[in-house]
């Protein structure tokens, strides 16, 4: 400090600057701003994907906290979601840019991942960020299904009911863990109160870890290059600053992101059904949200096919093996490990792509 | 005026001599922060309302000037009942001597809702032991600073009719 003094007068916000980079490291964290570097090719576009999902996920944290202003789990759940949407001012506005913003993430999400999957941004030694970023997206879904129930309309109140069914068909414990989530054998405003708290204590408790963990990942290994660009000598490879050139970049996405959460929530409001009846008969056409509609597709055609339990194993073994092919995909790809073009990643990648839209587009033909 | 100088500015800043004109530079830093603030309003308006409609609501309930509480005249003498003015708690206070008052059970201290004791013949808040008289409203013993606010009373048809006074 002594020092500092005797040299020439500063201005005030430089000193204010300088007494806090003596104590934060603020500089530091400049220089590594100032260093850090974004590849920039032909593929570049999908490395926005990860901050469009980001941004989604400010946004739901954002107007959550003023949904949970006026809404009330347990009984009065319907009545609480009824008065936000019909009677306080703008709170239409508020639960439609809350659900729009959900669908949005979900689908930014997905986006990500099949672009790291076709990038094959998954390899050495980016696995950590991979398999983080597949409990965040499995998190995300959780959010999402427990989301849905929350205002006790009536296709709340089934989606849920049949989406449970999913759980408890698991061979031995399946049962007894769904009757504990659920609360019962029934949907019920315990159920509500249950799913409350899962979504608004113990999965932000559980995902904001993660995603730390994710971007320190993202931060610690940088950008991946898919493999056309690594076959290119690093003197033809370029390279953009990531601040303010990347950042620029990745905020007008997410201005774009904004303003199509915008268009959505306010042109097309997010409706409120009926109030959910337990013993009125489920309505017709009755389907999950579009992003579990593979998966209910799925056990729906097995359950056909094959009778009984038998066609429910293989249907959820369907989509476990699913699952795992992307938990084990940093090993089962080995041919792209030494930096060359892996065709089997990218088949196995479409493959997935191609049956997760197919049993979807097959799943709202029979709705 | 502002507008005529922004497009002359703009056209002038492209001679790159010109001193004191708004450069491209400042006029793009302009229409970026005037994008932003209307972002800024296109959200916090409606976070705004979102959050204080109900203040809104109870400022609605308590601009009310009149209420009339039905089938009441017949409230035992010495005797008082509570009621909703507005959004605030209020007392009616039939006397011995048939007379009626009605009040802001407010306290003037600190807010407390007070409390008709006919026993000892007067309105008491319990939380600091202020002392009103139940005829008057004034404030007679401990910290109050102030009486309390009286509304007039009619009793009519079986009813009582409170309004500001």
């Amino acid at each position: 400090m002594e020092a500092s003094l005797s040299q020439e007068p500063k201005t005030r916000s430089a000193a204010i600057y300088d007494w806090a980079d003596d104590r934060l490291g603020l500089t530091e964290i400049a220089e590594i701003a100032k260093h850090k570097t974004v590849p920039d090719h032909r593929h570049s576009f999908w490395y926005y994907w990860g901050g469009i999902s980001l941004f989604f996920f400010i946004v739901q944290v954002f107007t959550g906290i003023l949904l949970l202003v006026y809404y009330r789990a347990g009984a009065d759940a319907y009545e609480s979601v009824r008065q936000i949407t019909y009677d306080i001012k703008f709170g239409w506005l508020v639960r439609s840019a809350h659900s729009w913003s959900a669908n949005l993430m979900v689908f930014a999400v997905f986006v990500h991942m099949f672009s790291v999957l076709f990038m094959k941004a998954y390899r050495k030694p980016r696995e950590f960020g991979w398999w983080s970023g597949l409990a965040l997206l499995g998190l995300t879904m959780v959010f999402g299904f427990s989301g849905y129930l929350l205002p006790m309309d009536d296709l709340a109140y089934f989606a849920t009911k049949v989406g449970l069914e999913i759980p408890s068909s698991i061979p031995l414990v399946g049962d007894v863990v769904t009757n504990i989530v659920r609360g019962g054998q029934e949907v019920t405003e315990v159920t509500i109160q249950r799913f409350f708290a899962l979504h608004v204590v113990i999965l932000p408790l559980l995902y904001v870890p993660f995603l730390a963990f994710h971007l320190y990942m993202v931060q610690k290994h940088g950008n991946a290059l898919p493999p056309s660009e690594e076959a290119k000598p690093e003197s033809e490879r370029r390279l953009i600053r990531f601040f303010p050139d990347f950042f620029a970049k990745d905020m007008g996405m997410w201005l774009i992101a904004l303003n199509v959460l915008a268009i959505f929530a306010s042109m097309f409001p997010w409706q409120l059904g009926p109030q959910a009846d337990p013993i009125a008969p489920a309505p017709a056409g009755i389907h999950p949200e579009w992003y579990f509609m593979s998966q209910f597709q799925i056990l729906k055609v097995f359950g056909n096919w094959l009778p009984g339990a038998a066609g429910e194993f293989f249907g959820i073994g369907i989509f476990t093996a699913g699952l795992a092919v992307l938990v084990f995909f940093p090993f089962i790809d080995p041919s792209s490990q030494k930096g060359q073009r892996a065709r089997m990643g990218t088949y196995i990648a479409l493959a997935l792509l191609l049956g997760l839209i197919l049993t979807t587009i097959w799943g709202y033909w029979e709705v | 005026m502002l507008n005529e100088n922004i497009v002359k500015n703009i056209i002038e800043s492209e001679k790159p001599d010109e001193k004191d004109i708004l450069s491209r530079r400042d006029f793009l830093g302009f229409s970026a922060a005037a994008i932003g603030a209307v972002y800024v309003g296109a959200i916090g308006y409606p976070v705004y309302q979102y959050l204080s409609t109900p203040a809104q609501r109870s400022a609605e309930a308590a601009s009310v000037t009149q209420t009339t509480l039905d089938g009441v005249a017949n409230l035992p003498k010495n005797s008082a009942m509570m009621f909703k003015f507005g959004a605030k708690p209020a007392m009616l206070i039939h006397h011995p001597d048939d007379s009626w008052s009605a009040y802001n059970a407010v306290c003037t201290h600190l807010g407390c809702t007070v409390n008709y004791q006919p026993d000892l013949n007067r309105i008491f808040c319990a939380c600091h032991g202020g002392v009103y008289d139940p005829v008057s409203g004034a404030n007679v013993a401990g910290p109050p600073p102030k009486p309390l606010t009286k509304f007039n009373v009619e009793v009519k048809d079986g009813s009582v009719i409170v309004s500001r006074a």
